[in-house]
């Protein structure tokens, strides 16, 4: 496909250095046309990307307190960054994030493959059946987040009465979302139902990437079920899953719209993921320069990670 | 017959097989389903019935949830009810059985109508911008081009609070806080990467013979873009558009930080949508299907596209 592609786009400028086509090609010169076409968008992004980074960058070496304007600038260095690196409470919020981060991507991907895995049996219907698991993601995660708290209620929810319904024990007799323990999980339970379909769909794009001559030839050489499970559909279907991955990890690291409308990183601080210290830190208390560093500490670590993670994922593509 | 299925079955499941895998996927999909269906009845039962224990799934049907969305209510002596004339419409007669009059609309419809304004002023201008430039990438040799894509996909890695900050003191500064066009602004640098890398993978799949044949022709290049690319391209530039709408539409975190009575959207609104006595849940229930109905129209006059959109064209099928 690529030797296709690339062959084609020799030809393609054999055809454009041939004089009489050249001269036919009136008006703008590609090369115009192209930062024509291109710089708008690059100005844009500078404009509200690049531009407010690098003050976020300047901002987090300063004392600036985005509520007192006119206090004088003091210049202070990196001790915010010192500061925050040794804080226990930042350590703390980090520490539920990796919670929150590490327990959605497992159990959606688990889930996530399971179905795919199952809807790739192409059973009847599976199209409809597909398109009405999809639902829940393409939903704001605000809105419907902020129903789920109706859902959790220990007096009225339905989510209390089915789990008291199977379990036995009183409806009110828990709070998903003001209990130190279960908190932590409710906010897991509510990102898994919206996000699995997600793993799902990149899941069942990479089971029907594999061709099916593959299988054939297993069954020719009489490899059990199993046996093609572990040494076809799981290897081949790999990179798909840790594509999936990336995705889920970065979007759920910077997670805040879910988290704030369910618990509001409460209570106490049990639920307060990286996103949630960061909006108390910056629109309450009004600390721009400490958040600011907290924010670029933030931003390296997903790009960090992200960066080694994509690295790995080209190798296992290259196998 | 044996022979020639049973060839063709060696990779096709059994019978057995599809019916086990179907009924498990459809287990998964109706319990999925069910806080979806929840929020629909929860939309058109009465407060009472809302937060009833045992929750009631058989209920008198009563539209007192969209009343509440859409007006403010206040609460008189029964006396002053009785000397007002009758009461005028559907909900001013609701509310006047819980001895309360109508006031005046909610603040529902103009957020509504904010959201509807910056998701699709957002959308045309990322789709505008991320066509122009998803062709610049596609057909011509940009100095530095993946590291322009790398970066243009990176802003995406930023967490929304991140940027809010300084977006919080550039609007202030220049005078953009709290209005649409700041707020189309940012939805459009946030879909832009998203256009420019679903266009570019759209713009990718159309031969280039075809603009090569309208130059040979007389075209310009500008010219075979407009003519030849573009009507090529409606299909994928229609699905990017709705994903951009889609994000535009969904956004929470840069609305509620960053819009507070002009601007604000929807999603912000939404939750704080409240009754005497904490949440009105019908009423929340009510302004939050008829925001979710869109999606789900959306989602299914997308759903061959999907796949691509949620993962930047990373993967086409």
């Amino acid at each position: 496909m690529n030797e296709l592609s690339a062959s084609s786009r020799i030809t393609y400028r054999a055809v454009m250095v041939r004089p009489d086509v050249a001269r036919r090609i009136r008006g703008l010169s590609d090369r115009t046309l192209a930062w024509l076409f291109i710089t708008p968008t690059i100005v844009l992004l500078l404009a509200i990307n690049i531009f407010p980074l690098l003050w976020t960058i300047y901002l987090s070496f300063t004392n600036y307190r985005a509520n007192r304007s006119n206090v004088p600038t003091i210049w202070l260095g990196p001790d915010w960054y010192q500061s925050i690196l040794t804080d226990p409470d930042i350590w703390a919020a980090m520490q539920v994030t990796a919670h929150f981060v590490i327990w959605t991507v497992v159990i959606e991907t688990v889930l996530g493959f399971g179905l795919a895995y199952l809807i790739d049996k192409k059973f009847r219907g599976h199209g409809m059946w597909t398109t009405i698991i999809l639902l829940p993601m393409m939903l704001s995660p605000a809105v419907v987040g902020n129903f789920w708290t109706f859902l959790y209620q220990p007096q009225i929810g339905l989510f209390n009465y089915v789990v008291a319904f199977f379990t036995g024990s009183a409806a009110s007799s828990f709070q998903m979302l003001g209990d130190v323990t279960l908190s932590p999980w409710a906010i897991v339970i509510v990102d898994a139902w919206m996000w699995t379909p997600y793993v799902m769909l990149i899941c069942l794009a990479g089971l029907r990437s594999i061709p099916d001559y593959i299988y054939e030839a297993a069954e020719v050489d009489r490899a059990s079920k199993w046996r093609q499970f572990c040494s076809i559909t799981l290897p081949m279907a790999l990179p798909f899953i840790m594509l999936a991955v990336l995705f889920r990890g970065i979007e759920n690291f910077k997670m805040f719209d879910m988290v704030n409308l369910l618990t509001g990183g409460g209570p106490g601080s049990t639920t307060e993921v990286a996103s949630i210290t960061l909006k108390r830190a910056a629109f309450e208390s009004w600390r721009t320069g400490y958040s600011s560093a907290f924010a670029i500490i933030l931003f390296v670590t997903v790009f960090g990670l992200a960066n080694i993670y994509v690295k790995a994922l080209n190798k296992v593509k290259s196998r | 017959m044996t022979s020639a299925t049973a060839a063709h079955s060696v990779v096709e499941p059994s019978a057995t097989t599809r019916r086990l895998a179907g009924s498990l996927v459809v287990l998964y999909a109706i319990i999925t389903m069910i806080p979806l269906v929840w929020i629909m009845l929860t939309a058109f039962k009465s407060p009472d019935d809302a937060i009833s224990y045992p929750p009631k799934v058989m209920f008198k049907p009563s539209l007192e949830g969209f009343c509440n969305l859409f007006t403010t209510r206040s609460r008189q002596t029964p006396e002053f009810i009785r000397s007002l004339g009758p009461p005028q419409g559907l909900c001013d007669s609701i509310a006047r059985e819980r001895n309360m009059v109508v006031a005046g609309p909610s603040n529902y419809v103009p957020r509504f109508v904010n959201s509807l304004i910056i998701a699709f002023g957002s959308t045309v201008l990322a789709v505008t911008l991320g066509t122009l430039s998803a062709y610049g990438f596609s057909r011509f040799r940009v100095p530095l081009k993946d590291d322009l894509l790398f970066f243009i996909l990176s802003t995406r890695m930023m967490p929304p609070i991140a940027v809010a900050i300084p977006i919080y003191l550039m609007y202030r500064t220049i005078g953009l806080s709290d209005t649409r066009l700041g707020m189309i602004l940012l939805y459009t640098s946030v879909n832009v990467s998203l256009a420019v890398w679903l266009l570019k993978g759209f713009i990718d799949e159309i031969p280039r013979e075809y603009e090569e044949a309208a130059m040979i022709d007389g075209y310009t290049r500008f010219q075979a873009f407009v003519k030849v690319v573009l009507p090529q391209a409606t299909t994928g530039i229609a699905a990017t558009a709705i994903f951009c709408l889609i994000f535009a539409w969904n956004e929470y975190a840069f609305a509620v930080l960053l819009t507070s009575g002009n601007a604000q959207t929807a999603p912000p609104f939404i939750p704080i949508i409240i009754g005497e006595g904490g949440q009105d849940w019908p009423a929340v229930a009510a302004g939050t299907t008829l925001f979710l109905v869109p999606i789900v129209v959306f989602t299914v006059l997308l759903r061959k596209h999907l796949l691509r959109g949620i993962t930047f064209g990373a993967v086409r099928k």
